[in-house]
């Protein structure tokens, strides 16, 4: 039993010297080809997933449009992807440790929903719905190990934090409306998204049916809302595949004028009309959770917000919570269709971090944006990829999907 | 050297079994293997005394920051099945992989630094038999590792706090035999996870003849990828390092499970197994062993 003589694998390689090396670097042709194949099937699969359009009787944009009204879709789940790319400046952690609510070391509770769903204005999630009548709802925010879920069931409307393991307690009886208004100002669906695109439709707008698609394996019509006179408006198009069969929108995409990626894209990635299992919907807090009551909630970081709402603050909240500056007064809405821009006093006079202080922070916040002036006289245009807002240095601001230049006009013609 | 010869000396598929069983034996007898799964079995003991003594005067774990502790470790006092959760978490990132580096680093340099590599080619059952068998080892070595940082997190989690119904993460609740079963197929998915690395490890360890080289290179890999992951601007390649989705077991506490990650972890351990693994073929079946 000599060695070379079970040695099977090396044994033609020693005999035949020359050949050697060659039969050597032959071997290595299996994992090359390994990689090889992987890659082919990386680069190939999506595109052929993608390529699918189906056949679908023809319908017109009307018709598509009375499907979305007539669409009543009460049993779901699925899986939803939403992607936003507002060209905000990236502030990173510093953003969550700053806006009260949000961070999670903050005093409100971390299963307070507003402030939940406020992380949803920028990067990429994945959601998780269920639905089942309208008394039975959940959606789910996916995190690194961790889950964000708000569930209505009945009376109850729970906000469970896993990371944290932190609940939120409210009762529909006197939060339906207010839960209700969550979803409408932190839109989590493309079914949101799309009533909220619909409901802008007039004179101004083109809407066709641009063939079909296939999103979350179901076959869909797409439809695409245009604006009519492109000049002024930030928004390019916005696209919405519409079930063929329940007439539920399933996708919805918005590019801006300026091209590039979508701003907004939430679609559908998985999606079951089926009824989602009951105990989806069971909430009980688990032991030793701390439990925050809405009441409560509401009391603490209400007061704290309205107290040192300092200019800082106020910018802060104009990029995705606007509605804390739109309390403050009342907006007005100068021209219509999809250059209508809303003019509110925000009561901060003088108060633009870039006008009047000279401090770091003020620098910081005043880099941001960009500097312009008018025969309304100076202010500063803080812009993102769809919304722009002009702060006048005498405190009112101008927001719209709209240019910059659409600003600075509206300002000098609204004075 | 003939084809009759070779015939006769074809080793029987028992062999395999045999080498098999030798390997590990020789594997798990040594004295640095013992010493690895023990400091493993540490590690959950740490987490739960800690968490025992931070939270003994009736207080929430302090979690505050957001992120900074392994996952679960909120909700260990509540139910001391999270510590194996909390444990997995916590060593996944360097404590496990760093032992798989050490055992898949040595497993054919370390034979070769020893001098008793060409020994075992001694025996009848072919380069490529000696090499499965070291990666089947190293996979067993995976699996026990996991198994007895899951171990040790259940005896601690079961001494130190209560058991009973749990909630996962999507709030809703399943009684403790079911967190039971998800918590050891949550063993297995950690354990899957190491295999690429192993076949990594493997892959080094065929490129030299210094054993120490070998656990060095490997576990320094590890760490690099590890940093890399970290890196944003990276994100392009991330997606393609081993380690990117380590954490996608916890998506198995999810209701009902939320299997894109895991079905992408296993994917890409798949991948990394069959490169470096016949890589490591490659390398070892024409190799000249002189030591």
């Amino acid at each position: 039993m000599a060695p070379y003589e079970s040695d099977d694998s090396t044994g033609a390689g020693q005999v035949d010297g020359k050949h050697s090396g060659r039969r050597r670097a032959a071997r290595y042709v299996v994992p090359v080809a390994v990689v090889g194949v992987t890659a082919v099937t990386i680069g190939l699969v999506p595109a052929l997933a993608d390529s699918g359009s189906p056949d679908l009787p023809k319908i017109t944009a009307q018709q598509l449009v009375e499907k979305i009204a007539r669409s009543d879709v009460q049993q779901l789940s699925g899986t939803v992807k939403i992607s936003t790319d507002l060209g905000l400046p990236d502030l990173g952690g510093l953003e969550s440790g700053l806006i009260p609510g949000v961070g999670k070391g903050g005093e409100g509770s971390s299963a307070d929903p507003t402030s939940k769903l406020t992380e949803l204005v920028s990067g990429t999630h994945t959601l998780r719905v269920a639905a089942d009548g309208p008394d039975r709802q959940k959606i789910s925010l996916i995190e690194k190990a961790a889950e964000y879920s708000l569930i209505h069931n009945g009376k109850d409307v729970w906000g469970y934090d896993s990371e944290s393991n932190e609940v939120f307690h409210g009762t529909a009886a006197d939060s339906g409306g207010k839960h209700r208004g969550d979803r409408g100002d932190v839109p989590a669906t493309p079914k949101d998204f799309a009533d909220q695109a619909l409901k802008s439709v007039d004179d101004t707008t083109s809407v066709i049916v641009d063939g079909t698609a296939r999103v979350a394996g179901r076959d869909a019509y797409r439809l695409v809302v245009k604006p009519k006179h492109a000049s002024g408006t930030t928004v390019g198009a916005i696209s919405i595949a519409v079930d063929a069969r329940t007439g539920l929108p399933l996708k919805f995409t918005l590019t801006p004028a300026s091209g590039g990626a979508a701003v907004v894209d939430v679609g559908f990635t998985q999606v079951s009309f089926a009824r989602p299992a009951a105990a989806t919907f069971d909430f009980t807090p688990p032991k030793g959770a701390k439990i925050t009551e809405e009441k409560d909630a509401g009391k603490g970081t209400g007061k704290d917000r309205g107290k040192d709402a300092g200019p800082g603050e106020h910018f802060r909240d104009s990029g995705p919570a606007r509605k804390d500056l739109a309390k403050s007064g009342g907006p007005t809405v100068l021209g219509k269709g999809w250059n209508s821009i809303a003019v509110f006093d925000s009561g901060a006079e003088g108060g633009i971090p870039s006008s009047s202080g000279n401090g770091d922070l003020s620098g910081f916040l005043g880099s941001l944006g960009d500097r312009v002036s008018g025969t309304f006289g100076k202010g500063t245009v803080f812009s993102t990829r769809l919304i722009n807002a002009l702060m006048t240095d005498d405190g009112k601001v101008y927001v719209g999907a709209v240019t910059k230049d659409a600003l600075v006009k509206a300002a000098n013609t609204g004075r | 050297m003939s084809r009759a010869e070779t015939a006769v000396r074809t080793p029987s598929p028992l062999w395999t079994f045999g080498l098999l069983r030798s390997e590990l034996a020789t594997t798990f007898r040594r004295w640095r293997t013992l010493a690895l799964l023990g400091v493993l079995a540490a590690v959950p003991v740490l987490v739960g005394v800690a968490v025992r003594i931070e939270t003994g005067d009736g207080s929430s774990p302090a979690h505050g920051g957001g992120g900074d502790g392994p996952a679960f470790i909120a909700q260990i006092t509540n139910n001391g099945l999270f510590l194996v959760f909390t444990a997995l978490a916590a060593t996944l990132p360097f404590f496990l992989p760093m032992a798989v580096g050490v055992i898949a680093g040595d497993a054919i340099a370390g034979e070769a630094n020893t001098g008793t590599l060409r020994y075992l080619l001694v025996a009848p059952a072919g380069r490529t038999r000696l090499l499965l068998a070291k990666y089947a080892t190293t996979m067993v070595f995976c699996l026990v590792a996991t198994l007895v940082v899951a171990v040790s997190a259940l005896t601690v989690g079961a001494l130190l706090f209560p058991l009973g119904d749990l909630t996962t993460i999507s709030g809703t609740r399943i009684g403790f035999a079911e967190g039971l079963g998800r918590a050891l197929l949550i063993a297995l998915v950690v354990a899957a996870s190491l295999t690429g690395l192993a076949a990594l490890g493997l892959f080094v360890s065929t490129l030299t003849n210094s054993g120490i080289a070998a656990m060095a290179t490997t576990v320094g890999l590890l760490i690099t990828v590890q940093i890399l992951d970290q890196i944003p601007q990276l994100h392009a390649i991330q997606p393609y390092l081993f380690s990117h989705y380590w954490l996608s077991f916890a998506d198995l506490m999810r209701e009902p499970v939320h299997w894109d990650g895991l079905v992408k972890n296993l994917q890409l351990q798949t991948l990394y197994a069959a490169v470096f693994g016949s890589a490591a073929w490659a390398r070892f079946t024409a190799k000249d062993i002189t030591a």
